[in-house]
């Protein structure tokens, strides 16, 4: 806490920068943001890209389990139909970029509802099955109805295209990914400060207690699956136009485990650890991978280690968060903050 | 239609369905306990399937000395994993219980992988080679032999489980914690021992499973149709697991012998949608009432 914190107001204390230091580091956070396409290499690029599609995705994801406390193992087959949405309409329509995505985004929020629909009856585990039934069936349609999706060979898409603008390359597909995550996080933050957004809260801390409080259940259950979902679709979107093809091995189930596994290490129920955990998640294959093709010279063996390795420090990280640092990243993250702002008065 | 073709697959189905049984069996023995859906444990199956392998392959052991070797130590792993990773967890949400699972199964298939390689193998051949025909129908013997064994252990559980002290102790576990706790049973012993007997029912399946249809790292995936079952059957009823178990393995063999492979998942996940919209709690599952 610090010194000289306290509020006197409402508006004080929902307000989204508590301080003006923190207005300051925002906008830093911006221009760094801004500024970091014309710095980086190809490779930091396209590491950019991806974090950016898994912040919104993991945002989404957290909006739902996270905050609403619905486990949900079908968010890369939402990514998928919103995936889908934007090759099909980039195949049969001129629609221009920020139209697709929006309804890529919508067709996944209408899936989620109907995926959620079982919610009011079913919750906890018996809900996760039923987002996994529901992920089978559409990968099931994603690799089956050929005339839309193009079975298993999938679709390829053209380029995301504005105004005559077309966006073709990594630097380009930057400026679309990255100001549509920090939106919609934004977004997120600010449903968090209404009372749907408290209303999710409520849910996840005892739905009983909640519907006594007077808080439809399966109005706002099917909302946050809804919102979830669109987050997903706009993620499953972007990274449809990122790798401009779609086929069902795009979407499999280990990717929505991915995600689950991003809000976790992350830290459930924040927002900061949604990002950190997407960030973080994404960038350890790639670290991995950097750490092989160092280690290739000594030991010839090391890239068949890679891809096991893999998922053994994936399981690591799952098991080993969820046991001793269960708050995720965030927490580490305000441990740190805390340590600063204390010091040196706290040794 | 051809009713002898139709017999065979069912009845290809219906053995298949007995090795679903005895893994739902160990789910629901887990589950009973411990309340944990255990996500891992198509993962333990599949490291058993490959101990077998190396007592058998490697080491060149007699398969009915390898077997139950590869049994035991699929059951120590179960044991070592509630002690190490889901103690710890004990009173957490579900929701995290069920991801501590899920990173085991990844890391298994991690060190599965490691150890034996990705590709594809087949575990050396112990079941015996004669053809087997009931009335006209034919069966392949790896297939009925599989379900004969597996049959056995089924009725070898659900005998303990009805009269043995240990089997007592474990429905008291299952009913109250708190009251078996009083009457001097040993709740953490009971846990432990619930993961290492589910895991032996489920590393026996494996190993079975892996000697009619080989063995790669992508086997744990047979996890997924498990939990149909147990979810149909009802997560904590044994009588549940055996009869979802049976008719889950029927429909999945049917559904890909008449539709072609790819129906196999979504026909025995259509089965699992209708159950939860309208029986939530599984045919045979208990409806738990919740209060504030």
């Amino acid at each position: 806490m610090r010194i000289g914190d306290a509020k006197q107001s409402y508006e004080a204390d929902e307000a989204i920068w508590k301080s003006s230091t923190q207005k300051v580091w925002f906008a830093v956070l911006l221009l760094v943001l801004a500024v970091f396409p014309f710095m980086a290499d190809a490779y930091l690029l396209y590491l950019g890209c991806m974090v950016g599609i898994a912040v919104i995705s993991t945002t989404g994801l957290n909006i739902l389990t996270g905050f609403t406390g619905l486990i949900s193992l079908g968010q890369a087959g939402f990514m998928g139909v919103g995936g889908y949405t934007v090759a099909w309409l980039s195949a049969n329509s001129a629609l221009p970029f920020p139209v697709t995505l929006l309804l890529a985004g919508l067709l996944a929020a209408a899936v989620g509802i109907l995926v959620g629909l079982p919610s009011l009856r079913v919750k906890g585990l018996y809900l996760a099955i039923a987002t996994l039934a529901a992920s089978v069936f559409l990968h099931f349609i994603f690799a089956e109805w050929e005339s839309v999706t193009g079975g298993m060979g999938g679709l390829s898409l053209e380029p995301a295209h504005l105004f005559g603008l077309s966006f073709q390359s990594d630097f380009e597909m930057y400026f679309i990914i990255v100001p549509l995550a920090v939106l919609m996080v934004f977004g997120a933050t600010n449903i968090f400060r209404t009372r749907t957004g408290r209303a999710f809260i409520a849910i996840r801390d005892r739905d009983i207690s909640a519907e006594i409080l007077g808080i439809n259940l399966l109005r706002y259950k099917l909302m946050s699956f809804a919102l979830s979902s669109f987050y997903a679709g706009v993620a499953g979107g972007l990274f449809a136009y990122f790798y401009r093809v779609v086929t069902p091995e795009s979407f499999p189930l280990s990717m929505s485990i991915f995600y689950l596994a991003a809000v976790i290490v992350g830290g459930m129920g924040n927002l900061l650890g949604g990002i950190l955990g997407a960030a973080f998640m994404t960038l350890i294959p790639e670290a991995l991978k950097l750490l092989t093709a160092a280690l290739t010279p000594f030991y010839p063996n090391a890239p068949i280690f890679m891809s096991p390795m893999l998922e053994i420090i994936f399981g690591v990280l799952i098991v080993g968060f969820l046991i001793f640092e269960p708050h995720g990243l965030a927490e580490i993250w305000h441990r740190i903050r805390r340590f600063f702002s204390l010091w040196p008065f706290k040794n | 239609m051809d009713w002898l073709f139709f017999g065979e697959i069912s009845l290809a189905g219906l053995a298949m369905g007995g090795l679903y049984a005895l893994i739902g069996l160990g789910f629901v023995i887990i589950y009973k306990a411990t309340r944990v859906i255990n996500f891992a444990i198509g993962e333990i199956m599949m490291f058993a399937a490959y101990l077998f392998l190396a007592f058998a392959g490697g080491m060149e052991m007699s398969p009915w000395v390898a077997l139950p070797l590869a049994v035991l130590g699929g059951s120590l792993l179960g044991g070592v994993i509630e002690k190490v990773m889901i103690r710890p967890m004990l009173g957490e949400s579900s929701i995290s219980v069920v991801m501590v699972t899920i990173g085991i199964a990844s890391i298994l298939v991690g060190v599965v992988e490691m150890i034996w390689g990705a590709d594809p193998q087949l575990l050396p051949d112990f079941l015996p080679r004669k053809p087997v025909f009931i009335g006209e129908m034919y069966l392949a013997p790896k297939i009925a032999y599989g379900f004969l064994i597996g049959a056995a252990m089924l009725i070898i559980y659900l005998l303990y489980f009805r009269f043995s002290r240990g089997g007592v102790a474990l429905r008291a576990t299952a009913s109250d914690q708190a009251a078996a706790y009083s009457m001097g049973i040993n709740v953490r012993r009971v846990f432990n021992l619930a993961w290492v007997f589910g895991s032996l029912a489920a590393s026996l399946a494996g190993v079975l499973v892996a000697a009619t249809g080989g063995l790669s790292p992508q086997f744990g995936a047979i996890g997924l149709s498990v939990l149909v079952v147990v979810i149909v059957g009802g997560l904590d009823s044994i009588v549940g697991a055996l009869v979802a178990g049976v008719f889950i393995g029927w429909l999945e063999t049917v559904a890909g012998a008449y539709l072609g492979g790819e129906y196999r998942m979504p026909a025995t996940f259509a089965v699992l949608a209708v159950i939860l919209v309208f029986r939530p709690y599984g045919l045979f599952g208990t409806h738990d009432i919740e209060r504030v």
